[in-house]
Formats: C-alpha cells, structure tokens, sequence
C-alpha cells in the first residue's frame, strides 16, 4: 500500500468502542450484553465463561446459549470493556455489543414472562378446581357441595382476574375502536360463566362452571404463549443478524487517535475510516484513498464502482480494495438511505390494514353466538313464564359452550406448526399474518443481485486461454476485488495451476500490475489497458483486460452467478399459477441474462427504487396479491409495499427490517416451500374452523334446550381443542413431503438434500 | 365430611408451593437459556456455576 496510504492507519489500537453500549445497574456496577453468533457446541459455552473469569474485573460473565448472547457485569468504573471483546477474539469468537432494549429484548421477554406467569396461574387454579369438580360430577351433595364450589370460586375469582388479563385487554382495545376479535366472546363468556357460577353457588344450586372459565384460559393460553414464543425466536434470530453487521464506525478525530463510535454518536463533517472488506457506515464523501465499492445493496449494480478523492459513497456500500477516509455528509434529510426510509414509510402507511382470518371470521362469529344466547334467553323466558334465574343460566351455557376455544386454538396452533416447520428450514416468520397473506399471493416479483443471484459474479464461459488465464490468475491471486476472485475460483475450476507472477501490486480503482516471465503483465479496468469500450461484444457486461507486454490484451468478461435452484423454483412458483417477474436497478444486459438463465419472461432493467415502489404499488391498485423479494437497500420501500416479502438473510438491515421473513440459506427454494407451507397451513386453518364449527352445531342445540351440565361443558370443550391442536400437528409431516417434490422437479441437479438444522448451518 | 375441612386446605396449599416454586424459578431466570442448560449438563468440569462473587 506505498501508494494510497490513509491518515491514522497506522496508529495503535481502536479504544473505547464497547463502553458506549454498556448500562449502568443501580447497584453502580455496569452490565454489556454481546452478541456472539459463534456459540453453537456444549464446549463454547465452557471455553468462554472460563476465558473469561480469567479477567479478574469481571463479576458475571454468563453465556445464554439459546440467545448467542454473553452477558457481563462490573462493578470498577475504570474497567474497559473492550477487554473482554479482545478476550473473545483471542477465543476465536467474533462479539458485537448491541444494547438488548433497543434490539427490542427486555420488552418482548416481560411480555412471555407475563404469558407464562399467567399460564402457571391458570393452569394451577383449573388442576385444583377440576379436582374439586369432579367430586361434584360423581354425586357430592348438599352441604359438601356448596363447601367445593365455594372453594372453587375462591381460586377461580382471583385466578381469572389475573390470567385473563392479556384476553381483556385485547378484547377492550378491539371493541374500543368498534372493531370485533375472538377475544371478545372469549372475555364474555370466562366473565359471564364467573359470575353465573357465583350466583349458582350462593343459591345452593347444582351447576357452577368455574372449572369450565378457569380451564379454558388455560388452554387459550398455551396457545398465546407457543404463539409468542415461535415469533420471539424468530426475531432475536433476526436481530442477531443485524447486531452481527456495522453498527458503528472508526472515526479518525482531530488529533489523530481512532476511535470505534456506535452510528448514533456520529456527527456530520467527521471523518470515517473504512478498511477493505467493511461496508461503510453512513452517507458522505472520499476524502482521501482510492478504491472500488460494491453498490450492489444499493443500485443493484454487480460490477464494482471506482471511487476517488470527491466522489460520494452510501451506506451500505462495501469497500473492496483500499483503504478510504470517508467525510460524513449532514445526517438526516439528505441521505440516501433517509430518502428510502421516507418512501418506506410513505408505502406503509398506503398499505391497507390487513385483517387477519380469524378477526374476520370473529366478526361473523361473535355476533351469531350473541344473537344465539339472546334468542336463548328469550325463548327461556317465554317458556318459562319469565323465570329470570333459569333463562339466564340457559343463555350464558350458550355462551360458554359456543366460547371458541378450539377457534382461539385454531389458527395459533397451525401457525406454531408452521412457522416451527420454516424455522427447521431457515425461514423465519416475523409477522404472524405473513404466512396468512403469503397464501394469498399471485405475483412474485423479485430483485436481481443478491435475490436471485449470489451477488457473486463468475467468469462467463468463452474463448479465453489456458496461458491466459493462468497469469490472470496468479495477478489475481492475492486481491479481494470481485472480479479477481472470480478468476482465481475460474482457473481452479478448470484445473489450471496459476501462473507465477513476481512485484505484484494493486492499484486501488485500476487494477493489478507484475512481471511474469521478464515481461510486465496487467490486469483491470479496460481504459486503464488501454482497451476502449466500442470493442466490446456485450459492452453491459463487467469486463476485465489482461495485457501481456508486447501481445494484444484477452478480455474477460463476468456475470452474476445465480443461486442455486432459482431456475427450479420458479418453474415450481410458475406452475402454482404465479405470475413471476424480475425488477432489478442493474444494467439491461445482465438483467437480461439472468433473466433468460432463471426462465422469468417479465422483467425490468434499471429501475430506480421510486419505479420499483411505483410498480408494486401499481399492480397493488389492480387488485394483485404481490410477493416481493428483495434485499436491497433500493429494493426496501418494495418490500414495504408488498402484499408480503422476503428477504435473503445477507439482505441490507433496512431490507430485513422491511420483509416478513427472512430465509438463511443459499438456495432460493425457501420462496416455494414458504408458499407452499403457508397454503397448506391456511387449508388447515379452515378446516379446524370447519371442525369447530360442526362442534358447534352439536352442541350449541344441546346447551339451547338448557342440557349444557358443567362436565358436558369440560367434556366438549377440551374434546374440541384436542381435535383441532390434533389436526395442526399434521402440518409437522408435510415439510418432508414438499421437500422430496422439490427433489424430483430438480431431480438432475442435486441440490434440494435435507435441510441443515439451524446449528448446523451457523457452524458452517 | 369433617376430614375435608383439613384436607382441602391440606391439598391447596401443597398446589400453592409448587405454583410458588415455579414463579421463584420463572423469576430467577432458569427459563432464559433452555438449550444452554441442557448442554452445560456435559460440562466435565465439576462447577458449573457462572463466575459470581
């Protein structure tokens, strides 16, 4: 690097950085939590925790293995807790601090913790009165009778109270706005059957359905919670990826020391630095240093751009071959990626509010029961010579009995199933109504670089030499850029051994220059080997010149390698009647070829991400489902446009941030199987609905004509939620299936194998 | 019927502190890191305790 040193390159050690992420506790000590993707055997977890109790300062250091996280603690306001960073490092593990409440931790965990207290509470209270209960049922009389039901309502009062907090909160927030949910019967019906029962229990009589309020909580709650805790998993999953990527920058200040900064402390008019192979932070200007940057996040671009001293780079942009000093723009309004966040947010909010399956059956199903319990009352009334007390009882066992617990259990326990079954494949469901919507989809649209392709470009077959492509290859040797790895992996693919090339150099923005056989050899840009652009073939198409000294110069020319299986996936999407397009920002030529290699006959070249949201929105307006995927940052305010979308996981923050879910394999045949998936998962759905609606039509006569005893309550309801449960646990065995007519459709190419459990693939 | 008057309470209280038992464990964080325990099992090395003064 004689040429295109940068300032500050050479000072010492980066200090400081890890503090600013660390929380003070009241007690003075300070606790930082670190995201380490690394932990993923029984022996990390020991191998750290020792390492680091080897630094006397530290009072707790805890791995939490089903987190990746390690959490410290110290007391000594001198400490740096850059230490420990470096501790890891020495360990082999790479650590991110990141601040837990923000990434939105703390919050979603007291939310389970109060599901689960609830459950505890619920459950203990519907074990002990069903106890009680059951002496009732088998001939408990009198005296006795009356001493178990009061029992029974001492436990049931103060347990509804408590585990029925998150259905009456959600039933209030819903009727507030006047809209309907299923936690508005539910609520009804646990309230009502309270203080029937209590009514009952006070006037010595038979019935009292305590038991019935109390364990129909408890099942609606083991369907909240498996509910909660599939999708917090699924996002600290995802919130991991992004702790694992630049959350901050080396800033070079003033006097020259460095300092690692999070991008909220960064100031406008600072100066960054930016090694090769980090991607830069935020917005600004090359202040010294050349280098080429990939802006495939951004433009959609595959072939690299050369930057100088003036040029302006974004966030997100990564740099490839020397080092930069980036001066930051003005934050805020005139930033590249504040314009997206605006278009977002704008696409967003013209997105309709999607209500999902089961509110919309709510809003049939609620009123029915309702008008069912009045005409129950009413015909009570009537024929009882208005006898209060008993028409009462009859029309609120309507509601207990038509309480949907199997319709509350229906749709969270497929969607558990589910998004288990895409879990186990690598997708992850962020937003429980994605799966919903992904059923209805009719259009998939996807982006181009780093969607349907790698982003990862490829010699293109051609006529180039073996001698060629040796020397190309031993220039290219030890580069990071693109297109010289792309050389090297094409010469090891045709088992050509690299030539041996001496005083190889690179110059940063041109290309590499040496000397092999006493004659100088270069490699890179055309103009700057003398080749001009007029001669090309397919002038759209990244180029590469190689010049032997006193021969004329070999072209190489690349393209974008597509992911494994995209052409197999889109015949499959294809032949489920989807309509399939491709909208990408890169040059027409390589959209071109992509397309025609992945079989997408729609597709659009050089869209900006205006033209991008513009068309989602379009198709949006003619009544389209549309599935966008996309990981770019140009492709973000897409994604919020979208019916539903997807997002590779190498995908830019913004685009995880903006997609439903988020898939972590190589492969692109998680859009299919997540389709797939989610349609089957719908079927099931309505065919629980199905069931307990036929459950229903038996029972709800039954409870009419007043026969609706305490234990044919308990009987039929834990029977209903039994059969439904039942009936979505049959998804479990459908990802084998699909995954083996995956395997058939690309039978030549075996690409489909099991797929790797998440450890598995995180080990890699 | 006298012996339920012991009884009762007898069986409710034993409900009550396990119900107890599970919040105190809920509370002290055994249900954070539920893979991590099953592996920390296979530790050999005697004390599995976090390093804690």
């Amino acid at each position: 690097m004689s040429c295109c040193g940068i300032r500050g390159e050479e000072t010492g050690d980066v200090v400081g950085s890890a503090a600013l992420w660390a929380r003070a506790l009241p007690d003075g000590c300070h606790e930082l939590t670190l995201s380490v993707p690394g932990i993923h055997c029984a022996a990390c977890i020991s191998t750290i925790e020792k390492g680091l109790r080897e630094i006397p300062q530290l009072r707790e250091a805890r791995v939490n293995f089903t987190l990746r996280q390690v959490r410290v603690r110290w007391c000594d306001d001198g400490f740096d807790p850059d230490v420990v960073l470096h501790k890891l490092a020495d360990l082999g593990y790479e650590a991110r601090p990141f601040d837990p409440e923000a990434a939105g931790f703390a919050r979603d965990d007291a939310e389970g913790r109060e599901l689960l207290r609830a459950l505890a509470v619920a459950g203990f209270a519907a074990g002990n009165i069903m106890m009680l209960s059951i002496s009732v049922w088998s001939g408990a009389e009198g005296a006795t009778r009356d001493f178990f039901h009061w029992i029974s309502a001492a436990i049931a009062i103060p347990a509804v109270a408590y585990a029925g907090r998150p259905f009456f909160r959600s039933a209030f927030a819903a009727l507030s706005q006047a809209r309907m949910n299923m936690d508005v019967p539910i609520s009804l019906a646990v309230i009502t059957a309270v203080f029937m029962s209590l009514y009952q229990t006070a006037t010595h009589q038979q019935h009292a359905y305590f038991d019935a309020a109390v364990s129909l909580l408890f099942f609606l709650l083991i369907g909240r919670y498996l509910d909660h805790r599939m999708r917090a998993r699924a996002r600290s999953a995802v919130t991991q990826l992004m702790a694992l990527h630049a959350e901050g920058a080396t800033v070079l200040k003033p006097d020259g020391s460095r300092a690692f900064l999070p991008i909220s402390e960064l100031q406008p008019g600072m100066l960054v630095q930016v090694a090769p192979g980090e991607r830069i932070p935020v917005d600004g200007m090359v202040e010294e240093g050349e280098s080429d940057v990939d802006m495939a996040l951004i433009t959609g671009e595959t072939t690299p751009e050369r930057v100088a001293p003036g040029a302006d780079v974004f966030a997100g942009a990564r740099n490839i071959t020397g080092p930069l000093l980036v001066r930051l723009k003005a934050a805020g309004e005139d930033t590249f990626l504040a314009e997206m966040i605006r278009l977002m947010a704008a696409a967003e909010k013209s997105r309709s509010a999607y209500v999902r399956l089961a509110d919309r059956l709510a809003g049939y199903y609620a009123p029915a029961v309702h008008i069912l319990a009045g005409v129950t009352l009413a015909g009570w009334l009537f024929a009882t010579g208005f006898n209060w007390p008993v028409s009462l009882l009859h029309a609120i066992s309507v509601l207990i009995i038509t309480c949907p617990c199997a319709l509350g259990l229906a749709v969270p326990a497929v969607q558990v199933v589910a998004a288990g079954v895409l879990f186990r494949s690598g997708v992850m469901v962020k937003d429980g109504s994605a799966l919903e919507k992904l059923a209805e989809v009719d259009t998939v649209i996807f982006d181009k670089t780093g969607t349907l392709t790698l982003g990862q470009l490829r010699l293109r077959e051609g006529a180039v030499s073996a001698e060629a492509l040796a020397v190309a290859a031993g220039l290219a040797q030890g580069s990071a850029h693109p297109l010289s790895r792309a050389i090297v992996e094409a010469a090891q693919q045709r088992g050509i051994t690299p030539a041996i090339v001496r005083a190889v150099e690179e110059v940063p923005g041109h290309g590499l220059k040496g000397v092999w056989q006493e004659r100088n050899v270069q490699l890179g840009a055309l103009d700057w080997c003398g080749v001009r652009e007029e001669e090309l073939a397919a002038p759209d198409v990244p180029h590469l010149a190689l010049v032997v000294e006193g021969s004329r110069p070999v072209l190489f020319s690349f393209s974008d390698t597509l992911r494994p299986d995209a052409r197999e996936t889109i015949a499959l999407l294809k032949q489920q009647g989807l309509r399939v397009e491709m909208l990408s920002g890169d040059r027409e030529g390589p959209v071109r070829a992509t397309a025609r290699e992945a079989g997408i006959e729609h597709y659009q070249a050089r869209c900006t991400p205006q033209q991008k949201l513009a068309y989602v929105e379009e198709l949006a307006r003619s009544g389209a489902k549309v599935l966008m995927v996309g990981d770019g940052i140009n492709d973000a305010p897409a994604l919020a446009a979208g019916h539903v979308s997807m997002a590779p996981s190498t995908a830019s923050d913004i685009g995880r941030t903006a997609a439903q879910l988020v898939f972590l394999s190589e492969s692109l045949q998680p859009v299919w199987l997540s389709h797939q998936v989610a349609m089957r998962a719908r079927r099931l759905m309505l065919q629980n609905f199905a069931l307990a609606l036929i459950y229903n039509v038996v029972a709800v006569p039954v409870a009419m004509l007043g026969f609706a005893t305490p234990l044919f309550a308990a009987i039929a309801m834990s029977g209903s939620s039994i059969v439904v449960v039942g009936n979505a646990l049959r998804l479990n065995f459908v990802e084998r299936r699909l995954l083996k007519r995956f395997g058939r459709a690309s039978a030549p190419r075996k690409a489909a194998a099991a797929p790797a459990t998440m450890h598995e693939r995180e080990a890699a | 019927m006298n012996v339920l008057v012991f009884l009762v309470p007898i069986a409710l209280f034993m409900g009550l502190l396990g119900l107890g038992a599970f919040i105190w464990s809920l509370k002290s964080g055994q249900y954070d890191d539920l893979e991590g325990e099953a592996l920390r099992i296979l530790d050999e090395e005697g004390d599995e305790k976090p390093l804690k003064d």
